[in-house]
């Protein structure tokens, strides 16, 4: 059996075929995060006051169900992993960075993907938070750009756990399915414990 | 579920005109199992998973090219989205431009589409969209330092078990719980 995954490897895909397809992807990416109820400020926050984890069960549902397709794929022969993107790993800028996305996470009440979704479903604030996320960005490439160095220049390279560990990746993906298996009975609990902080209106 | 839908679904009452009772939200596990899926297709494809802030930065690099396409081209951000003078052909503005569609369509369909300000009862309108705008505003900055947000990073890096990945993931939920007390006001 030959490898012939991803497509992208072996077709060259033209800028319109490639824009087509980015188009119809979105289409199954907003549908999903609209129809777990992310285009709602409040219900993207809600999992930081405890009374409702959705946020967190979409998204390591989602997470483990593509990393599970992603080992099954590769195991049987379909998918040569090596030929994935794998965004370099930074320690230090994706630690800053994650703390400053989360602030601005839990003082906006979106994230650039949800934001989308909150616009399509007409949330004024979701508006005026990608207006600031366009202001930040442009920002980011006027007032920073030197930050694009650092990151650069300090950057530890692609880097993953079974790479790191040496631990082949079928085992991480058995542990985060036991994992997402205790938090979704954790989360439960946490749901009963906290919900008396859902607001009333 | 001990609450009920339309506390859910419209929680600015008194600013959102209800015309009909929005559907509930679909089970998280399900909608996180068709999210992975779109996931998987967008890895098999193309090779590369989904993103979001990308699409912004591409908007910006196209406003920065409207004063002077010279300076668009030369910034070290702008650059990297300038795509030869159009930057708005841009894989994930695609995405998002799909997603805006699939979120529009699954709320007509599930009645959860109106104007609305998303806030708790206690915040006021003019606070909450100050707040809006100063959280884009932070969000973004830390999605460029990080290279990525909850889709890029998160979703993207984490399935492929990307340490960085996960550094930012672990970084994300710990600054939000940090600072959730702060700003309880907002939202609850």
């Amino acid at each position: 059996m030959t490898t012939m995954l991803p497509l992208a490897s072996s077709i060259e895909f033209s800028t319109v075929v490639n824009l087509a397809l980015a188009l119809a992807l979105g289409l199954g990416f907003g549908f999903c995060l609209e129809r777990a109820g992310f285009g709602s400020a409040r219900k993207l926050t809600a999992v930081f006051y405890l009374y409702d984890m959705a946020v967190v069960k979409v998204m390591f549902t989602a997470i483990v169900t593509a990393m599970i397709g992603l080992f099954a794929l590769s195991a049987t022969g379909f998918l040569d992993l090596g030929e994935l993107y794998l965004e370099p790993t930074n320690l230090a800028a994706q630690a800053l960075g994650g703390v400053v996305f989360g602030a601005g996470f839990i003082v906006g009440g979106y994230c650039p993907g949800t934001s989308i979704a909150a616009i399509a479903t007409g949330r004024k604030d979701a508006m005026v938070f990608a207006l600031g996320m366009l202001v930040g960005v442009y920002a980011y490439a006027e007032l920073t750009p030197g930050i694009e160095g650092w990151i650069k220049a300090t950057a530890q390279g692609a880097m993953t756990l079974p790479s790191v560990t040496g631990v082949p990746m079928g085992w991480f993906v058995l542990a985060f399915v036991a994992f997402l298996a205790f938090a979704a009975w954790g989360m439960n609990r946490l749901e009963t414990r906290f919900a008396s902080l859902r607001p009333a209106s | 579920m001990t609450h009920t839908i339309a506390q859910d679904r419209f929680p600015a009452a008194g600013q959102a005109s209800v015309a009909a009772i929005p559907k509930p939200y679909w089970n998280p596990y399900a909608v996180g199992f068709l999210l992975g899926l779109v996931l998987l297709a967008t890895y098999v494809v193309t090779g590369r998973g989904l993103g979001a802030t990308g699409g912004y930065s591409a908007v910006a690099a196209q406003f920065a090219g409207l004063f002077s396409p010279e300076h668009a081209a030369a910034n070290a951000v702008h650059a990297k989205y300038w795509n030869d003078g159009a930057p708005l052909a841009s894989w994930t503005l695609f995405l998002l431009a799909g997603a805006f569609i699939g979120a529009l369509a699954s709320g007509l369909q599930g009645q959860r589409v109106c104007w609305s300000i998303e806030k708790g009862p206690q915040a006021s309108a003019e606070r909450r969209l100050a707040l809006a705008f100063a959280g884009g505003f932070i969000a973004a900055y830390g999605a460029k330092i990080a290279k990525g947000c909850t889709s890029g990073q998160a979703l993207t890096g984490g399935s492929i078990l990307n340490v960085g990945s996960l550094v930012f993931m672990v970084a994300v939920f710990a600054a939000a719980y940090g600072l959730a007390w702060f700003v309880r006001k907002e939202w609850l």
